[in-house]
């Protein structure tokens, strides 16, 4: 890392009709650092990357590359200036090739006007070798992973001789020993004098990365250190601009019967799993990415199939294979995949927090609207959802609130089991805290909780049990005194390795 | 506080009522414009030739809000028409009374509405066959069948079989009537039911839907089965408002339906749309077409008007959402006091 400074924002600011979402905001990135950007959603980093990288213009402000001032006045003109973003929710076309995707929008022709594919074939093979990917030019993007689609980005921004990369949330898709590819990549890229702006809510791993950290509140920049002077409770408290006494408000519930029991159940991605649940508990899933966690909860919520086994709710055997069977026996889900199982976008929040339970509004042949706006009415207040009306679309909330509404949808119902599939991704600090505090009152009222999660932190400090899965089937069982990064890691990875270890370790 | 609530309140209000601005707009203009226009006559004359496809038009919103369309529509009415005609002429051949012939009809109608529309929804939940494909193959079938039922030949000296298109009840013209039940009807069970909150969430996100426990398949075969329903009910009333049972009428009549719904609000990609934005779009249809009659507008100009009217109804709303999603953009953060 040196001193020089490769991008500059001075004073940036922006209006939106009714709203500052970013005021005066100072900021600088050195040659060749990692510069971590936090802040609740909806804090204005966004807003700030997306002037940075040309999709908005600034209404105040200006922007120097090298210390000269730019004008940047759409995406291409960032590339140009040697700025690329990577997005959180990457888009790619998957029926393209990787070598395809390269070269999408430039593709180099001949003079007949000829698209030339042995060329971009040729170029795509010989970059591949020398990043070390393991893939072949002429491999579909839908046949790979999140994380080797971000590899890719991440190369094809280095190949056109970017020197800011803007990554958006990188992890929040991606395996434990993915993230630790990445991280790697990360140190490369630095060593070669890229910058690296890197926005992320997890706390734990940006301080591995990170050079220097910036924090944003309310479309200010609220505190600029470097990593070594920050702790991540100093982050905290500026993110939220309160102490937060501890993260994870985990309380011991007398336990009581098993209310939940799957005994060797298999389907398409896992076989002979088995696991049961008590009231009060919380009990997690660990693993990585494709051990068959979201698998097995699509399962036991009728989503997909089960083949074999058989499962136990209240210890009567129960035959599952639409949600609304789960719905009937106190089940409920929270899908890992919020926009495509959870929320309809365009409808009110009102309607997306009744949805599951229709009949508790409408009986007697019609709608009794005062009755739901008051159920739904004290189910956000005591989930403490902020939303500016109950008819606000559902779609233009924040992550943190959405997830809010969708679960108010499931409370509605009061569900005696509740399967939690990565609850938290992507969500805020405080909505995160916020989703903790009521996963520990849904189990004082003697519900039981199973949580599926990639972020282990979390795991350990919410679960009374995990079980660990890896490869399709289930690794290990810990109990809460047993608990340790290290050891879930190794059940995590350990069958992987043996198994199939090839596809993951390459990069 | 005070001030958000009233721009929030200002901006749901423009949103959800511009099309019943718009309708009131031209409705001034179009008796500004000409006299005859606000005669009781000329009035209950445009709901009497819109009622058919206004008929229509509240099944293709069921549908389009759904996800679905039905573009099977025009060809049905003719079917069931030809059927319900068929079955009033056999009937009273064979001595019924016509009070019978006339219900039997109207069931003959109805039934024939339902069948074709029930096939429609096998097609599409059960073998999985897209919407659009789905109704277009109903399109060409039931227009074979109606033709080949009456082997391409016009049923005519219908007799008292025209009470449902040209009888009245107080001086309101039945069609009229039928409209306004049927849109209240609609009104009530996309706004009352848990059917109607199952197609919105349907069209919505059906992902989402199932997750929440929505018999999917089943609110499918309901939405049909109120589009049969319909069609039926419209075949019935065009057959005897014609005064004849045509196998080769209402040729394009889902058309004219599908563009009141769009006009009227209602999305076509899903979980967007009301009962009384389709009234409306059908009136604001209805009078334009009346006024350029009235003014002696070229009839193929009006063709150009119609469809450049559909291109700006969709342009406009996807115009607005643009802008909702814009300023949504920020999180829930936004959209507190936006009064521009």
């Amino acid at each position: 890392m040196s001193n020089e400074i490769r991008l500059r924002v001075a004073g940036i600011t922006k209006l939106f009709p009714g709203v500052t979402a970013l005021d005066g905001i100072d900021f600088a990135v050195r040659k060749g650092s990692v510069h971590v950007l936090c802040g609740e959603n909806g804090a204005g980093k966004s807003t700030l990357m997306k002037i940075i990288n040309g999709v908005y213009q600034a209404d105040a402000g200006e922007i120097y590359v090298d210390e000269r001032p730019v004008r940047i006045n759409s995406p291409s003109d960032a590339r140009r200036l040697g700025i690329s973003m990577i997005f959180q929710e990457l888009n790619y076309i998957p029926e393209l090739t990787v070598a395809e995707n390269f070269f999408l929008g430039e593709w180099p022709v001949n003079n007949f006007g000829r698209v030339d594919w042995r060329a971009i074939r040729e170029a795509t093979a010989e970059l591949l070798q020398s990043e070390g990917l393991p893939y072949s030019p002429g491999s579909k993007l839908r046949d790979l992973t999140v994380s080797d689609i971000q590899m890719l980005e991440i190369t094809k921004a280095v190949s056109k001789n970017c020197s800011v990369i803007i990554m958006d949330e990188p992890t929040s898709a991606i395996t434990q020993r993915e993230v630790e590819a990445l991280f790697k990549k990360i140190l490369a890229l630095k060593a070669r004098g890229v910058s690296i702006i890197y926005i992320s809510h997890k706390l734990d791993e940006i301080f591995r990365i990170a050079d220097e950290i910036t924090v944003f509140r309310d479309g200010k920049a609220v505190g600029t250190r470097d990593a070594s002077e920050f702790s991540i409770d100093a982050v905290i408290s500026l993110m939220v601009g309160r102490k937060l006494e501890n993260s994870y408000p985990k309380e011991s519930v007398p336990l009581g019967e098993d209310i939940l029991e799957a005994d060797g159940i298999s389907g398409e991605a896992f076989r002979n799993v088995t696991f049961r649940a008590r009231r009060g508990e919380i009990v997690g899933f660990a693993g990585l990415m494709g051990a068959g966690r979201t698998e097995v909860a699509r399962a036991m919520f009728g989503l997909d199939e089960i083949s074999g086994g058989t499962v136990k709710v209240h210890g009567r055997a129960a035959r599952i294979t639409h949600p609304a069977d789960s719905i009937k026996n106190g089940i409920a889900m929270l899908s890992e995949d919020r926009r495509r199982y959870g929320l309809i976008p365009m409808r009110s929040v009102r309607e997306n927090c009744s949805l599951a339970s229709l009949e508790r509004m409408i009986y007697g042949g019609y709608l009794h609207s005062s009755e739901e706006n008051s159920l739904v009415g004290r189910i956000f207040d005591r989930m403490r959802v902020k939303t500016p009306s109950l008819d606000t679309p559902i779609g233009s909330l924040s992550g943190g609130n959405q997830q809010k509404v969708l679960l108010a949808k499931w409370m509605l119902r009061d569900p005696d089991i509740l399967i939690l599939d990565e609850p938290t991704r992507g969500i805020d600090v405080g909505a995160k805290y916020e989703i903790y505090r009521l996963m520990t009152e849904l189990v004082k009222d003697g519900k039981a909780i199973v949580m599926i999660s990639s972020d282990l932190p979390e795991l350990l400090g919410m679960c009374d049990r995990i079980y660990v899965m890896s490869q399709g089937t289930v690794t290990g069982e810990l109990k809460r005194d047993e608990f340790s990064q290290e050891t879930i890691m190794k059940y995590a990875i350990g069958a992987m390795d043996r198994a199939r270890g090839h596809s993951y370790g390459a990069a | 506080m005070e001030r958000r609530k009233i721009g929030s309140a200002w901006n749901t209000a423009r949103q959800q009522y511009s099309i019943f601005m718009v309708l009131a707009f031209l409705f001034v203009i179009c008796s500004r414009a000409n006299p005859n226009f606000l005669s009781i006559a000329n009035i209950s004359n445009i709901s009497r030739q819109l009622s058919v496809t206004t008929i229509l038009a509240f099944g293709e919103t069921i549908l389009i809000i759904g996800g679905m369309l039905d573009l099977s529509a025009g060809s049905v009415i003719a079917l069931s028409g030809v059927l319900a005609v068929a079955s009033f002429k056999g009937a009273v051949a064979a001595s019924v009374p016509v009070w019978g012939a006339l219900i039997l009809s109207f069931a003959a109608g109805v039934a024939t509405g339902v069948a074709c529309n029930i096939v429609n929804a096998m097609m599409i939940t059960n073998f999985k066959v897209p919407p659009f494909i789905a109704t277009l193959a109903m399109q060409t079938m039931a227009r074979g069948a109606a033709l080949l039922y009456t082997k391409g030949q016009n049923l005519l000296r219908l007799g008292d079989f025209v009470v449902f298109g040209q009888g009245s009840i107080a001086s309101v013209p039945t069609p009229i009537i039928f409209m306004v039940c049927i849109f209240i009807v609609t009104w009530y069970t996309l706004r009352h039911t848990r059917f109607g909150r199952s197609i919105y969430a349907i069209g919505g996100n059906e992902e989402a839907a199932v997750a929440s426990g929505i018999a999917v398949g089943r609110v499918k075969y309901k939405a049909f089965l109120f589009n049969g329903i319909l069609v039926g009910i419209a075949g019935v009333l065009f057959m005897s408002r014609v005064n004849a049972g045509l196998p080769n009428g209402a040729i394009n009549f889902e058309f004219q339906a599908l563009t009141a719904a769009i006009i009227g609000g209602t999305s076509f990609s899903g979980g967007i749309g009301t009962a009384a934005g389709t009234l409306a779009g059908a009136f604001i249809v209805g009078f334009l077409d009346n006024i350029m009659n009235l003014t002696g507008v070229d009839s193929y100009v009006q063709q150009i008007v119609r469809g450049a009217i559909i291109a700006l109804a969709v342009i406009y709303d996807i115009w607005a959402k643009g802008r909702r999603r814009t300023r949504s953009s920020l999180g829930d953060i936004d959209k507190k006091g936006v009064t521009a």
